[in-house]
């Protein structure tokens, strides 16, 4: 779409435009570029020195059984996170969706931890399942269940699940929300009249009307859960116990900030462009994004 | 609601009472916390709230805790909130010229810097950690509010949001304002500026957000205590070698953290939805 009506001046344009173009040169271009360069090379010990190695560093990353580990460990990460975290906000959202009395007040209460950090959401349920006064971690213990996350992997991986969903909660909520609301009600009274229970008229009118919706809120969880827990992983765990929660982008950060790894960080970094690229396309391609609200 | 089924409508209230609790529960047993002694919370778990309410916030705020550096959290709030008002003020600035510039101007490279702009969406800051901290090294922005700031003001989202505005207002008012002699400058302040005042409404609910929870950027960059932002800030109380974990405090720390961004949701609720949404389009 173009206008058609347009103002005529030889260099306002390149004016305007050159903050903003600046800013992305300096800060995101030219370091995904070096990114991009350093991802073939080796550097020395001293930084004089560095040797084209052409896909040395993707191969010693893809056959290094750390780097694998944190494929996986990402794969369960987001595919628990973002199922967690949908399946709850479609479900808060179809109960609110019948709530005629109080509706506003139950959506104001459920909106709001969007707002809360993920590392801040990290910090609130660590200190829930702390294991010597936590009351989640206490409460386990009196039933007989030994919860102790500093020390075992999987107990570390359901708290992080948790508090990311947590905060994700909010966001899938008021999108599902906004998606049941456009349903329009004939259709659903018409399935009533013909003896559809609640439970059948939501599998079958309600959640395929819906798809649209979850389908984008999906991409947008998995790039969540991908990219923004970085502040969760750091301030809970740390990636630990023995590299549990060592999801990508943290080992990304820890191999190329602590460990120094400079041609294995860059190759990190253009498998996660990589990532970020597809997703990307995904999204303005394939999705509708005809919410309407 | 299409039918009256009264167990589903007990159901219902049932399940958002419960959604309610599942939300609310960690931050009561945070604020309950912070209420009190650092004793009373380390191996036990408190109901109710202590009476360390004011005594605890206080010395958060004046002194911090001792084993971060002794920085207190109110220069880590103030170091956020600079930064945040810093990213909403400075994108919202370079995106609206820069979408002005792309809808109300035919010149060469247009599409070129309209990719450009649009590459950004593509290069999350952690893709490209180590090569944008030796650029902001390079130029001695660590330690700064600039480099805080400047490098997270590039966005593609706002950049769209007002290109996709711009192309919705009629033509008729930019040929009106052209006959009473208005050049493009008059026309963006007088006209278009006052027009897209929701949509700035919004994004700046949405930016503050953004720019306050920041975590891997100014964790990367803030070497000086002085300078830490109060997110990444409870990140260094958590882990305290050979003493006593004051969870009271860190708990305060984690409820100050959030109360300035959940307070601008509670208030501008309807700018924040409608940002939301119109970011995501």
């Amino acid at each position: 779409m173009e206008k058609r009506v347009v103002f005529k001046n030889r260099w306002l344009p390149y004016l305007l435009v050159t903050p903003q173009i600046v800013i992305t040169l300096v800060f995101f271009i030219w370091p995904a570029g070096q990114a991009l360069k350093q991802s073939f090379f080796i550097e020395d010990a001293f930084g004089l020195r560095s040797e084209f190695v052409r896909f040395g560093n993707f191969i010693e990353l893809f056959s290094d059984p750390l780097y694998l580990n944190s494929l996986k460990t990402t794969f369960i990460f987001s595919v628990s996170t973002s199922f967690l975290a949908l399946s709850t906000g479609l479900l808060f959202a179809v109960m609110a969706d019948r709530v005629i009395k109080g509706a506003t007040i139950y959506k104001a209460a459920l909106l709001w931890p969007y707002a809360v950090a993920p590392a801040v959401a990290g910090v609130l349920w660590l200190f829930l399942f702390s294991p010597a006064n936590g009351i989640l971690a206490l409460t386990l213990k009196s039933l007989g269940y030994n919860w102790n996350h500093v020390l075992k992997g999987g107990q570390a991986m359901v708290l992080v699940v948790i508090a990311a969903s947590w905060k994700q909660i909010a966001y899938n909520f008021l999108f599902f929300l906004a998606g049941l609301q456009m349903i329009p009600k004939s259709l659903i009274e018409a399935a009533a009249i013909d003896g559809a229970r609640p439970a059948k008229r939501f599998w079958t009118i309600v959640f395929p009307l819906l798809s649209p919706t979850t389908f984008f809120l999906l991409v947008v969880n998995v790039v969540y859960a991908f990219f923004e827990t970085f502040g969760i992983i750091h301030a809970v765990t740390q990636g630990g116990p023995y590299k549990a929660t060592d999801i990508l982008v943290y080992k990304v950060y820890s191999d190329g900030f602590i460990g120094l790894d400079l041609g294995g960080s860059a190759a990190q970094s253009v498998v996660l462009m990589a990532i970020v690229v597809t997703l990307t396309v995904i999204q303005f391609r394939y999705l509708e994004r005809k919410v309407q609200y | 609601m299409v039918e009256n089924r009264p167990f589903m409508t007990v159901l219902t209230h049932a399940m958002m009472f419960l959604a309610i609790i599942i939300v609310l529960f960690p931050i009561y047993i945070a604020f309950v916390a912070s209420t009190h002694e650092a004793s009373d919370v380390l191996m036990t778990v408190q109901g109710w709230f202590g009476s360390n309410l004011v005594e605890n916030y206080t010395s958060v705020l004046q002194s911090g805790k001792s084993t971060t550096g002794g920085i207190p959290v109110g220069v880590m709030m103030w170091n956020s909130l600079i930064m945040a008002l810093g990213i909403v003020f400075g994108k919202i600035s370079i995106s609206i010229i820069s979408a002005y510039a792309i809808v109300y101007f035919r010149f060469r490279f247009r599409m070129v810097f309209f990719w450009i702009i649009f590459m950004t969406l593509m290069l999350p800051i952690e893709v490209r950690i180590l090569p944008t901290y030796h650029v902001v090294a390079s130029l001695g922005l660590l330690n700064t509010y600039t480099g805080l700031t400047l490098p997270l003001i590039a966005s593609a989202t706002a950049t769209f949001l007002f290109r996709q505005f711009f192309l919705t207002v009629p033509d008729e008012l930019t040929e009106a304002a052209r006959v009473d002699g208005a050049g493009p400058i008059r026309f963006f302040f007088d006209i278009l500026l006052p027009l897209s005042r929701t949509n700035i409404a919004a994004l700046c609910v949405i930016l503050f957000i953004y720019g306050w929870n920041q975590y891997l950027w100014p964790l990367l960059i803030t070497t000086e205590k002085n300078m830490t932002t109060i997110v990444m800030g409870i990140q260094a109380m958590l882990y305290v070698p050979d003493a006593v974990n004051e969870w009271n405090i860190t708990m305060a720390t984690a409820i100050l953290a959030m109360l300035p961004p959940v307070a601008v949701i509670l208030v501008l609720q309807r700018q924040f939805v409608k940002g939301l949404i119109e970011t995501e389009k």
